[in-house]
């Protein structure tokens, strides 16, 4: 329920349209995230799909937003990125991400209204194929704990570590 | 010789759209509108449970998840003959009504203000003389000196840091540019101001849906929302509170800020009232269903033809015969196999891509027509049938905004203006205080039903052999969007989206005919071909979305709008 100001000052964001394979690792990194691991009080994950100024709410103020996504960088499919603070503004200067537009008008009006987040870091993997599937391709299925892993150093890093759910705190699949 | 432009994509949201224009002498004299992305979603859903396919169909957009996840269980419902409780037709109604004023703030302040408001200009505007032009505007009490004297500081460290982030692409210093330096302070002011009331609507969704942006409460039979008024997890009387005081903030922003900027916009833009008019059959779907079955409806709808108002004929209810049997996609001009019309039951989404070929395919949308002849959807249509309805409401808030407008132009302004841009910048304006005030009456008709001692809202579907055919309609921030579904022994056996901006953005069909934004671009003047606002301002007047009319983007173009004129 979301009925004031978000109160968690770390927000992990996974964008991406998972009816379009890779298109949504973002999505699948945040699930894993979601299931495999036990988050601290603080951290907040959102499924922002592949929606823009809706989210406007959900990103401001936030201390920490960390984004998941997939990332076209012309490098090998598979390819970690990461991108923070000074090359954070290229990402969103230019066109790399098919949310780019969507996310870049948020953060742009956020600025400007001066509620940005103090910081934004943008994790992916360059994605191998977009073809319509609600599965990701064996390639991205393969590297997709390499991205969960990055977003867990991250959340570390920032005084939040996750920690990961041994086998009888997994909750059974329904 | 006629001038070639290409403007891709037009969408500043996610979408890919491509327009191309062919300028004369100033004018554009021919037209084409593309989808660049193809959708197949309906591959996707095909062999499903029909009570998963809203959760998929959420995905198609990225600005109105919400609608295709309501239209969704609706077409479930309608093939099943399910009857759903009316709590959660009113629970629903309040997402929808809430959605479609959170839409339209954010189309007009933030994806559209900027094709007429000159940000750079507003920083050389007098803040008192401003304010007072404001007071003799509208009665909002925050146009006063000191705000607007902030918002003007806050410009103008972010025109001199040289990082106009949201307003890089403007179009500053452009000749279509009319509005004074003070006018300009005040929309941009509005512009942020509007960022406030837009999270309010945004919020209410949210708590009914309890998440955003998927939202999670839908049901084929109803609504995943428990009323219990004691407990704490369900829809308690303090949430249902605390929904009615978020209503309430929103209703003066959008009586006194919204309908008269877009008048102030329309009277300073007299001209764009003589452009833009197109396709002048106009087509939408009645919307806030009160009963069980959708037979009866707050807001009516219906279909005009030429324009004509006394030719309103009205669509009745969600089994309308009316409008399930008019609905046909072409995709002669579309990269799909086959060049036939068909109906969306019997639709295929078969791709079959050629080059952009100006006579023959070159679009990814396909066009839809309505008993064989292109329509118009959106605020525009959805406004100008329910003043045909004879909607009170619709009336009056549309006489608010044309004697505004025709007070500051100095001259009265017909109905006939409407055909037009601003027409349907206008009507959007309308729509959303038409749909403000249904939030209030939603409420309140949720309210009493509970008070009767109703909580129910939920019914169980049940599944038969064999095959049954179902549509759901809904009048969309953007227009009629209708799926189509097919269940076959419990499964999805077809499912087609015929969504707004397949109407709007739609190609030439089986005749040749062109699309409404297509039409609609005819004549539009072009004072520089480089710089091609008067283009965009025509095509942003329709809202458009194409992330939903058609799907896919991996191109790595490096603009975010090219403009090349050939």
């Amino acid at each position: 329920m979301k009925e004031s100001a978000p109160t968690c000052p770390v927000l992990v964001l996974g964008m991406g349209n998972i009816l379009l394979q890779d298109e949504g690792l973002g999505i699948r990194a945040l699930e894993v995230l979601q299931h495999d691991y036990e988050l601290p009080p603080g951290v907040e994950l959102l499924d922002g799909g592949t929606t823009g100024m809706g989210l406007l709410d959900d990103i401001s103020r936030r201390r920490h937003l960390i984004v998941l996504d997939a990332v076209q960088t012309g490098a090998p499919p598979g390819t970690p990125v990461v991108m923070r603070g000074e090359e954070v503004p290229v990402y969103f200067g230019i066109r790399v991400t098919p949310h780019q537009l969507g996310l870049s008008d948020v953060l742009a009006t956020l600025e400007l209204s001066g509620e940005q987040p103090g910081s934004v870091t943008v994790l992916g993997l360059v994605p191998h194929s977009l073809e319509l599937s609600l599965e990701l391709s064996g390639a991205i299925e393969a590297k997709l704990p390499e991205l969960v892993d990055l977003a867990v150093s991250e959340l570390t890093q920032l005084g939040y570590a996750p920690t990961k759910k041994g086998p009888d705190t997994l909750i059974a699949e329904d | 010789m006629a001038t070639r432009i290409t403007v891709d994509p037009v969408t500043r949201i996610e979408g890919h759209l491509r327009i191309d224009c062919e300028v004369d002498n100033g004018k554009v004299t021919n037209a084409w509108s593309s989808g660049q992305m193809w959708r197949g979603i309906e591959l996707i859903l095909q062999g499903r449970d029909p009570r998963d396919a809203w959760v998929f169909t959420q995905r198609i957009c990225g600005v109105c998840t919400t609608v295709h996840a309501i239209v969704s269980v609706r077409a479930v419902e309608n093939a099943l003959q399910l009857e759903v409780p009316v709590n959660a037709q009113y629970i629903r109604n309040l997402i929808v009504a809430a959605h479609a004023v959170h839409d339209h703030i954010v189309h007009f302040y933030h994806l559209s203000a900027l094709d007429w408001v000159d940000v750079v200009s507003a920083l050389s505007a007098d803040p008192a003389a401003t304010a007072k032009l404001a007071s003799t505007l509208s009665d909002w009490p925050r146009n006063t000196v000191q705000e607007l004297t902030a918002v003007q500081q806050r410009l103008k460290k972010l025109v001199e840091s040289g990082q106009l982030g949201i307003f890089a692409n403007g179009y500053w210093g452009h000749p279509a540019m009319k509005l004074t330096p003070e006018v300009n302070l005040l929309a941009a002011t509005h512009y942020l101001q509007a960022l406030e009331y837009q999270r309010i609507a945004n919020q209410i969704v949210a708590i009914l849906g309890s998440k955003t942006p998927h939202i999670q409460n839908l049901a084929v039979g109803g609504v995943a929302n428990p009323i219990n008024l004691d407990s704490q997890s369900t829809l308690t009387l303090e949430r249902l509170f605390h929904i009615k005081s978020l209503i309430d903030q929103l209703g003066d922003f959008v009586r006194q800020v919204y309908l008269v900027d877009v008048a102030a916009v329309g009277a300073f833009y007299a001209d764009w009232t003589n452009f833009g008019a197109g396709v002048t059959n106009y087509l939408c779907v009645p919307e806030m269903p009160l009963d069980g079955m959708g037979t009866q409806f707050e807001l009516p709808g219906g279909y005009i033809e030429n324009g004509d108002l006394s030719t309103f004929k009205p669509i009745t209810s969600f089994q309308d015969a009316f409008f399930e049997q008019g609905v046909a996609e072409s995709s002669k001009h579309a990269w799909y196999e086959g060049s036939a019309s068909l109906h969306p039951y019997d639709g295929e989404t078969v791709p079959q891509y050629t080059e952009f070929q100006d006579d023959g395919k070159y679009s990814w949308v396909k066009a839809p027509t309505f008993n064989g002849k292109r329509a118009q959807v959106g605020p525009l249509a959805n406004v100008l049938c329910m003043v045909a309805a004879g909607h009170e409401p619709t009336k009056r808030y549309l006489d608010t905004v044309v004697s505004t407008a025709s007070a500051l132009a100095g001259t009265q302004i017909p109905l006939t203006a409407l055909h037009s841009t601003i027409g349907r910048h206008a009507a959007r304006a309308v729509r959303c205080a038409v749909y403000y005030e249904s939030l209030h009456n939603q409420w309140q008709l949720l309210m009493d039903n509970i008070g009767r001692g109703d909580y129910t809202t939920f019914n169980r579907p049940t599944f038969m052999k064999g095959e049954q055919r179902g549509f759901g309609i809904h009048e969309a921030p953007r227009g009629v969007l209708s799926h189509w579904v097919v269940i076959r022994d419990g499964k999805i056996a077809n499912y087609q989206a015929v969504v707004p901006s397949t109407w709007n953005a739609g190609p030439r069909d089986e005749n040749d005919e062109m699309g409404p934004y297509e039409a609609s671009l005819i004549g539009n003047p072009v004072a520089d071909p480089e710089l091609p606002l008067e283009v965009i301002r025509t095509v942003h007047s329709f809202d458009p979305c194409l992330a939903c009319a058609i799907h896919m983007v991996d191109d790595r173009k490096q603009e975010i709008v090219r403009v090349k004129a050939l």
